[in-house]
């Protein structure tokens, strides 16, 4: 697109038009295998090396159902306030497009798995949305192209294309929201919490990596505007491409102030797909969405409906973890946190930490010191996410009770979290590395006790003439000269003993 | 010993009075005589046969149990099973010189069975037709009249039995595939219990209708082969996980002559107007012979099977406008137009119109209607209604019978040409086989008289896993036929002229 795009004021969006919003999330389901074959679904390996006739789609080859992939769908459809369907089959999405190796996705159309749940979605100033969801349903994914040569990387102007069928056929989970209204000028920031949350559900349900930019959570925005006195939602866009949950945001707020541009000029919306580019935040239009375009949706005669049964459904529900926002509330209960402390720890990212941290042994201060603090100022200077510092909660865990068992004080602590960060090991092995233990040998300790009131023999008299407090004076020299390993506590006490 | 059945060749292999390469080198020999004239092979592995056969010889030789009843004997196979080490085209040019990296699971059990696999047999293009005329590779001529049908769309393997060639073949059947072309070539063909032997390796026609089973000269020889390839299989879902119906010990007990107790229901609807008078009378002469047998005849009328041929041409039709998109040049097959200009879209558009027959291209065409948007509930869902009707209507009768009993097709083989321009006329043919693939249960041929010279089928149909019902009735009836008529009607066949 060489035309410069006409973008309206966004305060004059959210006067003029009311957004209506769709989130389709894919999730990537990390099942060892697919869907309906035995091929691995690890990332990363090499073209063509995971594939098999079924996943191929080869002629004569069939699906056979992986239980695994049906579990993972019932225990998200349950986290989502879902009906789990009694009787539900696979159809047949048909369409050709060179990576998909039969030219139709095996899919569900009309009989979801699980349908009519929703998702309460907490945005930063502790407003809560609800999400309603639509359904959710099972897929297999497609494989891969790559378009070589060409200015765009995408199909049209390529001189050819590289296929991957190493990801068709890795089981997919598809999950659509109802129509988001009401949301007015918090739109966009809705569309991002929503993904947010079902992200940290997903992760909690431990069902899929999660990862937006490895692709096994990928969101397509569905945005719409109507105009204030409007009754039926406008045409909407499908926006695709969309890698990150910052993209989320940008994206829905680049379509509204967009398409309230072409509305405004008397212009109307083409359905159509777009795709978010995101270095310059814009969207730019795709494939055009025909409204004729028919997939011939049919039930999948290769594969026999499914019929989860009420007690099979019951034992799942059983197996659902505490949700995250259940273990927020619970925290902030035991805790004893305000809403607003509660809604700072939320944003920036350390309730799950601070939650796993205890849950590995911490006690529940301790960890909440480390990571508003110390962890903190350490994400900020390297600017990441507090989740993205290469130390677990577990890890942080093994330090604090390193520091309650003596081996550390809290000096040496930070200086072993630094060992951690630097990815020299496990807490212990930075202990061990960097030689960073507590001096715990009284006999040394005596011998440096000894020396330091030799040396201030004039401080040593004053202890014994009962001035307690002048023996700081020599701990801290001891400290000093034991290059801060020796536990001061112990020291004071040896020093006190000493000058009796 | 090529006119020997499956049954004697294996008894006289196990006991060493031949040997298994004599016996694949006499039908190799017989095919290099006749095929040129009857064109039942499509490929022939003269190599893969004579090893196939001396592994055999060897167990024998070194006194270890054989694989099966059937190991040694020469069996062909229908075009449209993968088969590593030879081309599987399925009757179609879009396939050729496609080598599958696997084996069906019918090839894979035929293999183990100690069977020697002679080639695979020609066919209408993707099982699509009713006289062979389809194939993209010639079509088979019927060793009763060479300037005959021999049925179709597995005509290659039951022109093979009739022009001894083979004792055994492989066939499919969807709307008929197998029985037609036995009933006109005076073989015996079986479509078992939908769901008992295994799809895997079948390349798709009609997936909710395709079946494949055994192809023989007697009865005897059909239920062996038929429990060489059935049971259950995890890589096809839709196999169901039952026992092998007893149809070995079902003909034993038939051919002990007696069917007293024994109800047999003549279906009303498939009879009268439009069928040829010497079928009727062939037909008639079965039914008295049945009755003298002392099985009890009534008539049933089933009113839904006269929606069948309609129904069927929806069904199979939609399914195989999905199941075929796959071949579309990105993957394997034939590949035109890629000059490097055109698009992938192009290619794959150029490649379909070469490589689908004209036939194929119909019931894409067709198929692609049902299926769409808008006109999806009044075909392929009404047409869904109807199969109900008729598995109901074969409930309801199999309250009142224990078999139920047609001619197998309305006519004998017609002549090559005759019926090319005329589909409906093409399609009547599969009027009376196409109920039993509509509900799913089982349905076999056997020769019952000629007319005019030609081979009429009288078909007998089984509740779905009550296979060997039909084996019963059908071996009491055969000893009978035979005994009455002083001998096989198979050895009536002309003697073929031998190409020197
Ligand atoms: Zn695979």
């Amino acid at each position: 697109m060489t035309s410069t795009v006409e973008l309206m004021d966004y305060a004059d969006v959210v006067a003029r038009f009311d957004p209506v919003l769709g989130l389709e999330v894919h999730v990537e389901l990390s099942t060892n295998t697919k869907m309906f074959c035995g091929c691995p679904t690890a990332f990363g390996a090499e073209p063509n090396t995971q594939v098999c006739p079924t996943c191929l789609g080869l002629p004569g080859s069939l699906p056979a159902l992986n239980g695994k992939a049906v579990e993972a769908a019932i225990r998200i459809g349950l986290a989502l306030n879902c009906e789990i369907a009694e009787w539900c089959r696979f159809a047949r999405k048909n369409y050709f497009y060179p990576d998909m190796p039969k030219n139709f996705q095996t899919s569900q159309y009309d009989e979801p798995i699980a349908f009519d749940g929703y998702l309460d979605v907490t945005l930063e100033d502790g407003e809560v949305v609800r999400v309603g969801i639509e359904r959710a349903h099972m897929e297999e994914d497609t494989g891969k192209s790559l378009h070589v040569g060409g200015a765009t990387g995408r199909i049209h102007g390529a001189d050819y294309s590289l296929l991957d069928y190493n990801r068709a056929g890795v089981p997919l989970i598809e999950i659509v929201t109802k129509p988001i209204t009401g949301t007015g000028e918090r739109a966009p920031e809705v569309a991002r919490a929503y993904v947010t949350a079902l992200r940290d559900l997903l992760k909690a349900l431990d069902v899929s990596d999660v990862r937006m930019d490895q692709g096994s959570l990928r969101c397509d925005a569905n945005v719409s505007l109507m105009a204030k006195d409007a009754t039926e939602f406008g045409t909407r866009t499908e926006t695709k491409n969309v890698n990150s949950l910052r993209s989320v945001e940008r994206a829905v707020r680049h379509e509204m102030t967009r398409q309230a541009a072409v509305l405004a000029a008397g212009g109307s919306i083409l359905q159509e797909t777009r795709h978010f580019d995101e270095a310059t935040g814009h969207t730019s239009a795709g494939r055009r969405k025909e409204t004729s375009e028919d997939y011939r949706y049919f039930p999948e005669p290769d594969l026999v409906p499914i019929a989860p049964s009420r007690e099979w459904v019951d034992e799942l529900r059983g197996t659902l973890p505490e949700l995250p926002w259940e273990r927020r509330r619970r925290i902030q209960a035991e805790w004893g946190l305000s809403d607003a402390e509660l809604r700072d720890l939320v944003n920036v990212g350390a309730v799950d930490l601070i939650a796993a941290t205890a849950d590995a042994g911490a006690p529940a201060a301790e960890a909440r010191s480390w990571w508003v603090s110390y962890l903190a100022q350490q994400a900020n200077t390297r600017g990441v996410e507090l989740a993205e510092l290469p130390i677990t909660p577990a890890q942080v865990a093994a330090v604090i009770a390193l520091v309650a068992d003596g081996t550390l004080t809290k000096a040496l602590a930070r200086e072993v979290v630094d060992g951690v960060l630097a990815g020299e090991g496990e807490p212990a092995e930075v202990v061990e590395k960097r030689g960073l233990k507590v001096v715990s040998d009284d006999s040394a300790l005596y011998a440096a006790v000894d020396e330091a009131l030799a040396a201030q023999p004039d401080v040593a008299a004053k202890i014994r003439d009962g001035k307690v407090a002048a023996a700081g004076a020599i701990v801290g020299a001891v400290m000093k000269a034991t290059k801060g390993q020796a536990d001061a506590k112990r020291v004071r006490e040896l020093v006190l003993e000493r000058c009796q | 010993m090529i006119r020997k059945t499956a049954a004697e060749l294996a008894d006289l292999i196990r006991t060493r009075e031949v040997s298994a390469v004599e016996v694949a080198q006499a039908h190799l020999d017989r095919i290099a005589e006749v095929d040129p004239a009857v064109h039942a092979f499509l490929h022939v592995d003269t190599e893969r046969a004579l090893n196939a056969a001396k592994a055999v010889d060897e167990d024998v030789a070194a006194g270890r149990e054989l694989a099966s009843p059937l190991a040694g004997v020469p069996i062909a196979v229908k075009d449209v099973l993968t088969m590593q080490g030879a081309t599987t085209t399925c009757g179609s040019r879009i396939l050729e010189g496609w080598h599958p990296p696997y084996d069906a699971t019918v090839v894979r059990k035929l293999l183990a069975a100690g069977m020697v696999i002679l080639g695979k047999t020609n066919m209408d293009e993707f099982a699509m037709g009713s006289s062979t005329e389809n194939s993209a590779y010639g079509v088979t001529r019927n060793p009763w009249d060479l300037d005959r049908i021999p049925g179709g769309s597995g005509g290659g393997s039951s022109a093979a039995l009739a022009a001894f060639e083979a004792p055994l073949a492989i066939g499919t059947d969807t709307g008929g595939s197998i029985r037609q072309p036995g009933a006109v070539t005076g073989t015996v063909g079986v479509k078992p219990t939908y769901g008992t032997v295994s799809r895997y390796g079948l390349v798709a026609f009609s997936s909710s209708l395709d079946q494949a089973g055994p192809c023989a000269r007697t009865v005897l020889d059909a239920a062996l082969l038929h429990e060489v390839i059935a049971g259950h299989d995890p890589m096809d879902s839709t196999s169901i996980d039952a026992p092998v119906p007893p149809v070995v010990a079902a003909v034993r007990e038939g051919q002990g002559g007696d069917l007293t107790g024994v109800r047999v229901g003549i279906v009303t609807e498939l009879g009268g107007d439009g069928y040829q008078d010497g079928v009727l009378a062939a037909f008639h002469g079965a039914v008295e012979q049945l009755r003298a047998l002392g099985a009890e005849i009534v008539e049933v009328s089933c009113p839904s099977f006269d929606l069948a041929l309609p129904a069927y041409y929806l069904i199979a039709p939609s399914e195989a406008s999905s199941n075929l998109a796959r071949f579309d040049a990105m993957r394997y097959g034939l590949r035109t137009g890629d000059d490097s200009t055109r698009s992938a879209e192009d290619v794959m558009s150029l490649t379909r119109e070469a490589g689908f027959g004209a036939e194929v291209k119909r019931r894409i065409m067709l198929g692609t209607y049902a299926l769409s948007a808008g006109y999806y509930d009044a075909y392929y869902g009404s047409a869904q209604k109807v199969r109900t009707l008729i598995t109901r209507d074969f409930a309801a009768a199999f309250d009142k019978v224990d078999v139920l009993i047609s001619p197998t097709t309305p006519t004998t083989a017609f002549r090559i040409g005759e019926r090319v321009d005329d589909p409906m006329a093409m399609y009547r043919a599969d009027l009376c086989t196409i109920p039993a693939n509509m509900a799913g249960n089982a349905a076999l041929s056997v020769p019952c008289g000629l007319a005019d010279g030609l081979p009429v089928g009288l078909q007998i149909m089984s509740p779905a896993l009550q296979d060997h019902r039909g084996y019963r009735v059908a071996a009491a009836y055969e000893a009978a036929r035979d005994a009455a008529q002083g001998g096989a009607l198979i050895h009536r066949v002309p003697e073929l002229e031998v190409a020197h």
